[in-house]
């Protein structure tokens, strides 16, 4: 062999490591630089100022903004594997086995339509003369049409509806590993079907739950578009007011600071959920 | 107890076509505004949609963006996932960690990143910045699904080629992508779906001409309305199909 092996193998890794370079790292490492930078007018000065992150804490619609995702992101993620936990479950060991597939192929299935058009649909369901109320009213449940879109629980319910299907396939996915004579074996030695579910089961598939939890957390956090057509303007969301800073003001430096705010968050629910993770045998 | 399990099947799978239920239902509706009493049936929304000049151009360039980026990502996820598995590279650890990284990242920041850096540098937005946008989303992907499929076995048959004399080209060319073609499949599919979906990265990075996701956001500014459904419409029976023959003709056929 003329060439090493190793030579070649970096011809063969250097185009993907290089587009990785300029279009990722580069472009990264620039907003970093930028979020520390500061805004006289219109003018740019860099420099080394942490004037925009102490913004972030000193200005109340700011910090709220940190607020009101975390509170969302968190309530998303609880109430996803709440609803999603007992959907694999039925699929798993209800639906005969043949039938599975389909099942599972069915529930996902709006996953793959339009992300903006799925919001933009629950946005018909909850209006004031949408399907809910009107339901609602002529079964003499309620009087007057509640106020359901443009409202936190509108940006919950769209946010709960794509990952319910995320996290029953991860779940899923765990559930029909799970060897039967696990649960044979606790309820032989006496325990109740509770028991073997709580002490036996709900451990052996906390990796398929965590793996949803996490992907629902970063997915979610990052969001602008579910927020932004189903929350209304009562309060923003982090990705939101990123979005206003770079639209109406051009405030590129605080917009670069408040994003690597949002990949902090990230990191830190990375590390909470790393051990069950195991992103490295990817 | 197993009535309530079957009953808890029901209300989810409602819970989850509600939604699309009813966009699709009210895009036939007779009436502008999407909402109940149902009247007609009619086609007129769709007509509209597809007498569109704006909508039509937007779902041709989504097209382009989606094809063009997601054959980038693949040609670049395979190369690098064929040297990292049958080569020998100091700190490949750290390599695959790189190439992976930006899947970890949401799409508004890697977005952000490319707008302040083509602003820097005086480059106009264009489909094209969507499209490199778009690459660096799905290369961590189809690295990662490519490089996953790249076993032991596949090692042995390329080995065998090579001794029978078939130099690189010729054992990658005619031995492994082969071989690799339902990974590839699938990897192309995934971020083409994934970059035909995009929109964040889309509305950031286009200025006048604009994917479909993008145009669609700007029809929603305008409030409810029956032409929106029949989009919306088009887009979820077109996904839906494709998922659907994708499952029927390549993933399911492994399947005894």
């Amino acid at each position: 062999m003329a060439i090493s092996s190793t030579l070649r193998g970096w011809g063969f890794v250097t185009p993907a490591l290089l587009w990785t370079l300029a279009f990722f790292v580069a472009p990264f490492a620039i907003m970093l630089a930028m979020s520390l930078a500061t805004l006289e007018g219109r003018e740019l000065i860099w420099g080394f100022d942490l004037a925009n992150y102490r913004r972030l804490f000193g200005q109340s619609f700011l910090a709220g903004a940190i607020v009101v995702s975390l509170q969302i992101t968190l309530t998303v993620t609880l109430v996803s594997i709440l609803l999603a936990y007992p959907l694999a479950w039925i699929i798993a060991f209800r639906v005969p086995p043949r039938w599975q597939r389909l099942v599972l192929l069915l529930a996902i299935l709006p996953f793959w339509t339009s992300y903006v058009v799925r919001s933009y649909s629950w946005l018909l369901v909850l209006s004031r003369e949408g399907i809910v109320n009107k339901a609602l009213m002529s079964l003499g449940v309620i009087a007057e049409p509640l106020q359901m879109a443009s409202t936190r629980f509108a940006t919950v319910t769209g946010f709960v509806h794509f990952f319910v299907m995320l996290l029953t396939l991860t779940i899923f996915a765990n559930l029909v590993q799970l060897s039967p004579n696990y649960r044979r074996a606790a309820t032989d030695l006496g325990a109740s079907g509770w028991q073997a579910f709580r002490h036996v089961i709900l451990p052996l598939t906390l990796p398929g739950i965590m793996v949803g939890a996490f992907l629902t957390f970063v997915l979610c956090i990052g969001d602008y578009i579910t927020p932004q057509i189903l929350g209304g303007n009562n309060e923003l969301t982090v990705p939101q007011v990123i979005m206003v800073q770079l639209g109406r003001r051009g405030d590129f430096p605080l917009a670069a600071a408040l994003s690597i705010v949002l990949m902090g968050l990230v990191s830190l629910a990375y590390l909470a959920s790393a051990r069950w993770l195991r992103l490295d045998r990817v | 107890m197993r009535r309530l399990q079957w009953g808890y099947l029901f209300v989810a799978f409602a819970f989850i076509y509600l939604p699309v239920a009813s966009l699709v239902l009210f895009s036939f509706k007779d009436g502008s505004l999407p909402l109940p009493p149902f009247e007609g049936p009619t086609l007129r929304w769709y007509a509209e949609v597809f007498g569109d000049r704006r909508l039509m151009a937007a779902l041709g360039h989504s097209l382009m963006v989606a094809v063009g980026s997601s054959l980038t990502a693949c040609v670049l996820g395979f190369l690098a996932a064929y040297g990292l598995a049958r080569h020998v590279l100091p700190g490949s650890v750290w390599l695959r960690g790189l190439l992976i990284a930006p899947m970890t990242v949401s799409y508004l920041i890697v977005g952000l990143g490319l707008l302040i850096v083509f602003n820097q540098l005086g480059i106009g937005l264009s489909l094209w910045a969507a499209g490199i946008g778009h690459v660096v989303i799905n290369l961590p992907l189809c690295f990662a699904i490519i490089y996953a499929s790249m076993g032991a076995q596949q090692q042995n048959i390329e080995r065998a080629a090579r001794d029978l004399g078939a130099g690189e080209v010729r054992v990658i060319t005619q031995v492994t992508v082969p071989m690799l073609a339902p990974a590839i499949l699938a990897a192309f599919f995934l971020a083409m779906t994934l970059s035909w979906d995009e929109f964040v990265i889309a509305f950031l990075l286009t200025r006048f001409e604009v994917t479909l996701p993008v145009e669609i956001w700007s029809l929603l500014r305008s409030g409810l309305s029956s032409k929106t459904n029949a989009i919306g419409s088009i887009v979820f029976l077109g996904s839906a199909a494709i998922v659907l023959l994708l499952e029927l003709f390549i993933f399911g056929r492994r399947r005894p």
